[in-house]
């Protein structure tokens, strides 16, 4: 309320260029005042950044490898050690280096949730757009689609598809991320729906525009902002999904390490080694709190009716 | 609202509505199952394969097995054979356990309803969560609600689960694992924790649909009219207010069930839970294909029919709704 009115009054004030700003200018003023989308955005980098240099730290900082047994002090293999020097967040039942697998595991897990997101908008988007811009027996056929998969127990049929195939990380994206484009299908063929009878899009057909002109020049731009925000709620939903894929062992396979899996790891032994579960959950609990507060926050900047 | 006994206004809409959806799922229903039915015939893996690694086993043993279980008959007499038999409900028999799988799921699916059960009955605190924002909006219980869903959303709740467990362990000693099997308060304890962690998702829908149903509500004339006339506020809240933000708990119902089916399997298998969820994995782990398909039918069935009635129950509590 106090931010409205704020807003009210700098609006009124000469200098505010607020009606010559393009919608993504205002967006990123809005955003810029906002708190809890800018905090979120910092903590989503410094944990891609950490997990992008795994690498570097892991052999400069932590003198580990993922894959390596690690010796202590006494010479000896460091096997189920609690953090303590030398190991930060301990030693897991091989004696790696718990914090090197963490970071190794960030990578593939924020691989597969982008690339998740990715394939899940560009599915949803094409299919949204075409359903609600042609409509008619288009739009029956992909609502088939989307009834089909609201309509199947989607992690009893991805983990059957990943005893089928036994994915590695790109295909097991795609398995995922075709699970999880119905919900912006809809949204985006709703959209369309509705302004694909407007005049601009009828004067465009009159001048002879070819139906993919008319939906990528005159139809994306209308749809980009629910899109990018949807893109945002498909990114948490498949690092949710693909760590409880690969908790149950029907994901990421070992040795390769994400977030899911070192959890099942944990599991087994959380009696002796309690600190191998809190790290992997904590870090799928953080990328995914950005993640969403960075969609809220778009979408709140991004709607013309919040001030 | 119609009287008790007519038929609702929207009578014939409804009934071709039911008859499309029918038609719908029962193509749905056959496109899995051939779809998985075949999937299953083109990878390795059945009730040689365990037995193909052991010294002893000659090729006739693998063969007689073979032809047990009919995997040597060629690809489309299969399918019909095993199409025709799935439509009756006779999914062949488990690689493992030797009986047909409906004997199986039948002896580990009530576990997974008593789950389910229990945390419906949880999720619904989520009605009086979304209540109290509502009444209470902008101020610090409001607050607190919404943290708790936004907080709820971005952690695994499976993960929540294993957390529990290292601190029981770890502070009483205790922590619950399968069934308990001593009476009501062992029962009680063994099922409250895994069934919780299973209802935090409907919790957290149930909290936001009701806030925001309850603010709707509380904004419009007949709430309003209400008050001036000088009711009481109990009286407002109740018959006017709860009335209308009790839409959910039945339209929600639905689409709450699919939820339950793919987070059973999750949490059975953290709380090590007798059920179907768990005898899913197991499956899957050893490949026991008939098994595997009938679970995958049956949870299919259970999702249709979860949506097919929140779609129902959308269109009858909330008389608005029209079926096209």
């Amino acid at each position: 309320m106090a931010r409205a009115l704020s807003a009210t009054v700098a609006g009124a004030e000469p200098r505010q260029p607020a009606a010559s700003m393009g919608i993504y200018a205002r967006a990123w003023e809005k955003l810029r005042h906002d708190p809890i989308t800018i905090a979120a955005a910092i903590l989503l980098s410094v944990i891609v950044v950490l997990t992008l240099f795994a690498p570097f730290i892991a052999d400069n900082i932590l003198h580990s490898t993922p894959d390596q047994m690690m010796r202590g002090p006494d010479g000896r293999f460091a096997i189920l050690k609690p953090p303590g020097p030398g190991f930060p967040l301990g030693t897991d039942d091989l004696g790696r280096d718990a914090l090197t697998r963490l970071l190794y595991a960030g990578r593939v897990s924020l691989s597969i949730g982008f690339m998740v997101a990715f394939i899940a908008i560009v599915l949803g988007t094409t299919a949204g757009m075409i359903a609600g811009y042609f409509g008619h027996w288009v739009d029956d056929i992909v609502n088939a689609f989307v009834q089909f998969v609201f309509n199947v127990p989607f992690l009893f049929v991805l983990i059957f598809l990943s005893v089928i195939f036994r994915p590695d990380v790109l295909s097991l994206a795609l398995i995922i991320g075709f699970f999880g484009w119905p919900g912006t299908a809809r949204q985006v063929r709703g959209l369309v729906m509705s302004v694909r009878h407007l005049d601009y899009v009828l004067a465009a057909q009159v001048l002879g525009a070819t139906n993919r002109r008319i939906m990528v020049r005159h139809l994306l731009p209308n749809v980009a902002n629910i899109v990018l925000v949807a893109a945002g709620f498909a990114v948490a939903g498949a690092i949710l999904g693909e760590s409880a894929l690969s908790f149950l062992g029907f994901g990421v396979q070992v040795p390769q390490a994400s977030w899911g899996n070192m959890l099942s790891g944990a599991q087994d032994m959380f009696r002796r080694a309690p600190w191998l579960v809190y790290p992997p959950g904590v870090m799928i609990f953080l990328t995914v709190l950005c993640v969403v507060l960075i969609a809220d926050g778009l979408r709140d900047a991004l709607d013309p009716r919040v001030k | 609202m119609w009287g008790r006994g007519d038929p609702p206004p929207h009578f014939g809409t409804m009934r071709n509505f039911l008859i499309r959806r029918l038609i719908q799922s029962v193509i749905l229903l056959f496109v899995l199952m051939s779809f998985t039915f075949l999937l299953t015939r083109m990878t390795p893996g059945g009730p040689e394969a365990a037995l193909a690694e052991a010294p002893n086993v000659q090729q006739a043993d693998l063969d007689r097995i073979r032809e047990r279980f009919g995997l040597n008959d060629p690809l489309p007499i299969a399918y019909a054979k095993w199409m025709s038999n799935a439509i009756r409900g006779d999914f062949g028999r488990s690689y493992h356990y030797l009986r047909p799988p409906f004997d199986v799921i039948g002896e580990r699916i009530w576990p997974t309803i008593q789950l389910g059960l229990v945390a419906y009955v949880i999720a619904l605190v989520g009605i009086l969560l979304g209540m109290i924002a509502a009444y209470h909006r902008g101020k610090a219980a409001d607050l607190v609600i919404r943290v708790f869903t936004v907080v709820g959303d971005a952690t695994p709740h499976w993960w929540m689960g294993l957390v529990i467990i290292v601190i029981l362990a770890s502070t009483v000693g205790w922590f619950p694992q399968g069934q308990g099997r001593g009476g009501v308060l062992d029962w009680f304890q063994h099922i409250i924790v895994p069934a919780t962690i299973l209802g935090l998702g409907g919790v957290i829908l149930y909290t936001r649909f009701v806030r925001s149903q309850v603010l709707e509500v509380l904004s419009q004339d007949h709430v309003r009219t209400a008050r001036s006339k000088g009711l009481d506020e109990r009286h407002v809240a109740r018959w006017h207010v709860l009335r209308n933000a009790l839409i959910p708990v039945v339209t929600l119902l639905g689409s709450f069930l699919p939820f339950l089916i793919s987070g059973a399997a999750i949490t059975e298998s953290i709380f090590n839970w007798p059920g179907m969820g768990r005898l899913f994995l197991e499956a899957a782990t050893t490949r026991d294909y008939p098994l595997l398909l009938a679970i995958l039918t049956l949870g299919t069935v259970a999702t249709m029919v979860g949506t097919l009635i929140a779609d129902i129950m959308y269109g009858s509590v909330d008389p608005r709704i029209r079926y096209s």
